[in-house]
């Protein structure tokens, strides 16, 4: 390229501002045109608006269970009775291959656990009271969950997982 | 193909991969050192413009279809839900609907350079050909895509324009019950509609790839028409017209984001917000602006069958443009009676454009039939154009040209040098 | 050549002044709609808030007891002002239908999530209850007419009666702003036919001012934040277009 007549060193420090202001702001410009693209993956409008659900709990007697559907997936809803809250408790933890109180787990109050029923192995659903741990069973491969919704044999690696919830009066349970 | 330059590089990663397939010299070859004319002005800067467009319209199209749906009964909703619910769903659907139309307005500007400059003469006619096919594979696409949302114009534009065909004597019936799959436009329909326009793209991507290799085969002409002479005639594409390209297709994103941010409706009709209804047919049924033209020449027939050939003819007729302009002058610059022709040419086209939009009824019929009967005759009359037609004196090179003109002197002229 | 244009200029002058009428649709065509400021008009417009939050009263209480407005939920109406707890109570007022336990169709209190209901069961439900005549849904009804806004006023106000020489057939109502000038609906607009809480007075032209400012936002809910990003993208572009050319003409410099 020609040589510009003015000063070398002012035409160099000019012209390259120039350039790298025009080649940060098309940076900046593509970064933001990508964003649109890559967030319209992310849930919509009307799937965020399903992202908490309320259930109705005033049938639910003692050591009853209801099924609800959150965000694709069944959530179990188990109204457990004094008996069923002893033996939970009572279970020692060197027993758990994953260890956790039931405290922890039905925590705003013991005569209510919910869980997501998706079987942490490979996502079958469990049947409620079936296996040898008066809690839930997978028939898929055989893992054994108590009444805390603990794995205690089985493939199965973790408990069932405990999803946020929360009590808005006594008849309603929110999740999510 | 151009002459392969083997890269200089130290960098041992581009070296290896060179060795095995040699992509970077090849991009080197055809986006770096290519040579292009000098000369270029910037009705030059649309080729460009319309490749990126051709990607947005990909990219936005596919994200478009991640959340559509294509059954007939649920097509206008999910339409609604990219609008409402999808995050930035209605930036995506506007995008690809103007980006449509402004895809159509870069080529008809593209086209009527390749006219003006002579682009389409030898040895550029496979360029020019491959240029129209992928015209007409947009019109297909574009015909289709508007299907898609399934408004009432959506509806029943796809019902005028496939009974177009009934027009074909004897096989037209069948031909028509077979692109609908049922007894009227209907879910079978939508459905191929949908799956063809997706597919059409990727056909374009190949034949632009063909377009592109027709084009750096032969080099580029250019506004002055001549063949460069040497390399005082061109510059290497990068940083020239890379730099200028950029520029001017951030112009054009003005234009564009004016549309999609605050017109974006505009170019479309309100009808087809309203979902499709076999049993209501629009008082004006009025296919998209960029169809208006074609759309006047078919109706300036009276006779079905004709008028159908003819808006065919009126495409149709570009390929045969290298042959019948006779001229051994490629550009306009220096046929003065082929300018005069070519800008009345633009504004025909224009007034077709705007006959289309109204019904055919009173003055309407006759602008249509005037407009059309000079279409052809444009066309039609060129290669007596090219045969008694003075041109002006033509640059010896592009350089002395570019030269002339920086000096305000008139170039010598290669009559002038004997 | 010259002849040539001589003679197509000739019989565009001769088409042009010819004395055919060019009746745009005949006598019966539709009055065009005189404009009317909209706060929601122009590259900067917004919605008036309070305008839709009438309008959307307009709508439950005169409008829906024909029209659906079928892709705008509940939980929407954030756009136009309307908290989550009144969103909540606002939804319980409507029945939805839903199935029970036993799979019986049954009705439930509405969820922010669910969408406005119909009030008909279908589309033939609809035709039926209205001499035959389906009420369209309103959800895009401002984007579905051309100059939708101003459109929707003057047929919401432009109910009268006929010209004498016009004949209105059995059933339907005139009113010069519709399509061949008279249409199934009645008018459906009279004074104090509601009650606004902020105490703006229901007139007829008050009524259909704010109806119409909550049908454009309902047909499209997402037009302010289209234009707020249209003026960032805008300024973008044109800084960076300024800069682009000034990188252009450097680049260029030594062969200029």
């Amino acid at each position: 390229m020609a040589e510009t007549t003015d000063g070398e060193e002012h035409g160099g420090t000019r012209r390259d501002f120039l350039y790298v202001a025009a080649g940060g702001m098309g940076a900046v410009g593509v970064g933001a045109v990508v964003w649109p693209f890559v967030d319209q993956m992310n849930p919509s409008q009307d799937v965020l608006a399903l992202s908490s659900v309320e259930v109705d709990i005033s049938s639910l007697e003692a050591g009853q269970q209801l099924k609800a559907f959150w965000r694709g997936k069944p959530v179990f809803i188990r109204r457990r009775t004094e008996e069923e809250i002893k033996i939970a408790q009572g279970a020692k933890m060197s027993d758990l291959p994953d260890p956790q109180a039931d405290s922890e787990r039905a925590d705003e109050n013991p005569e209510w656990l919910i869980l997501i029923g998706v079987c942490t192995h490979f996502g079958c659903i469990p049947l409620a009271n079936a296996g040898e741990y008066g809690g839930w069973f997978c028939p898929c491969h055989g893992s054994h969950y108590d009444l805390s919704g603990r794995i205690r044999k089985g493939p199965a690696p973790r408990n069932l997982e405990v999803p946020q919830y929360v009590f808005l009066d006594e008849n309603t349970l929110k999740i999510g | 193909m151009a002459e392969h330059h083997p890269l200089q590089t130290n960098n041992p990663v581009i070296r290896w991969v060179e060795v095995r397939l040699p992509i970077f010299s090849l991009l080197n070859d055809h986006l770096v050192v290519y040579p292009a004319p000098k000369n270029f002005n910037y009705w030059y800067n649309f080729g460009s413009i319309l490749g990126i467009m051709l990607v947005l319209q990909i990219v936005t199209g596919i994200v478009l279809v991640m959340h559509y749906t294509s059954d007939a009964s649920m097509a206008f909703d999910s339409v609604e839900h990219i609008m409402r619910d999808v995050n930035y769903g209605w930036l995506m659907r506007y995008m690809h609907a103007n980006g449509a139309s402004l895809f159509f307005l870069a080529v008809f500007i593209h086209m009527f350079r390749g006219l003006y400059y002579g682009s389409y003469k030898a040895p550029r006619e496979l360029l020019w050909w491959f240029g129209i096919i992928i015209f007409l594979i947009m019109m297909a696409t574009a015909f289709m895509g508007y299907v898609l949302p399934w408004g009432q114009m959506s509806f029943w534009g796809a019902t005028v324009i496939t009974n177009f065909f009934s027009a074909i004597p004897l096989v037209g019936d069948p031909i028509v019950t077979w692109l609908w799959g049922g007894f009227a436009v209907s879910g079978p329909t939508l459905q191929r509609f949908f799956s063809l326009h997706y597919l059409l793209p990727f056909v374009l991507v190949a034949i632009v790839f063909l377009h592109l290799w027709a084009l750096h085969t032969t080099k580029s002409n250019n506004p002055l028409g001549i063949d460069p002479k040497g390399p005082q005639d061109t510059i290497p594409f990068h940083p020239y017209y890379t730099i200028k390209d950029i520029y001017g297709f951030a112009v054009f994103a003005i234009l564009f984001a004016g549309f999609v941010f605050f017109a974006p409706n505009y170019l479309g009709h309100p009808d087809n917000y309203i979902p499709a209804d076999p049993l209501v047919t629009p008082a004006h049924i009025v296919p998209e602006w960029y169809f208006l033209p074609f759309y006047a020449i078919l109706r300036a027939v009276p006779d079905k069958l004709f008028g159908v050939i003819l808006m065919f003819a009126a495409i149709l007729i570009l390929f045969v443009v290298p042959w019948l302009d006779t001229s051994k002058v490629r550009s306009a610059t220096f046929r003065p009676v082929f300018k005069q022709l070519f800008w009345l040419f633009v504004i025909d086209c224009v007034i077709l454009g705007i006959v289309g939009a109204y019904p055919p009824e009173g003055m309407w019929i006759i602008v249509g039939r005037a407009a059309t009967i000079y279409y052809f005759g444009f066309f039609l009359i060129l290669p007596i154009v090219g045969w008694f037609e003075k041109p002006k004196p033509i640059p010896e090179s592009i350089s002395a040209a570019v030269l002339a003109k920086s000096d305000g002197k008139k170039p010598t002229t290669a009559e002038e040098k004997g | 050549m010259r002849i040539l244009s001589i003679a197509l200029a000739a019989a565009a002058v001769i088409g042009l002044s010819s004395s055919v009428a060019l009746a745009a649709g005949g006598p019966n065509a539709a009055q065009k709609p005189s404009g009317i400021e909209w706060t929601h008009s122009g590259p900067f417009g917004t919605f008036d808030r309070a305008a839709a939050q009438r309008g959307l009263v307009v709508y439950k209480e005169v409008c829906a007891g024909c029209h659906s407005l079928k892709y705008v939920a509940f939980r929407n109406l954030t756009g136009i002002g309307l908290n989550a707890d009144e969103i909540k109570a606002l939804a319980k007022e409507y029945d939805i239908a839903d199935l029970d336990e036993d799979g019986e169709e049954t009705d439930r209190p509405g969820k922010p999530s669910d969408y406005f209901p119909s009030p008909f069961a279908n589309a033939k439900a609809a035709a039926a209850a209205n001499g035959g005549a389906l009420p369209p849904d309103l959800s895009l009804m401002i984007k579905a007419r051309a100059n939708g806004d101003n459109y929707v006023h003057a047929l919401l106000t432009g109910y009268g009666d006929a010209p004498a020489d016009f004949d209105v057939m059995e059933g339907l109502s005139y009113n010069p702003y519709f399509e061949g000038r008279q249409l199934a609906m009645t008018a459906p607009l009279s004074e104090d036919a509601v009650e606004f809480a902020d105490g703006t007075p229901a007139t007829v032209d008050q009524m259909a001012k704010d109806v119409v400012v909550f049908l454009a936002w309902a047909a499209e809910p997402t037009m302010e934040a289209r234009k707020n990003l249209g003026v960032k993208v805008m300024i973008f572009l044109l800084i960076f277009t300024g800069l682009m050319y000034a990188v252009k003409r450097r680049v260029w410099a030594d062969l200029h």
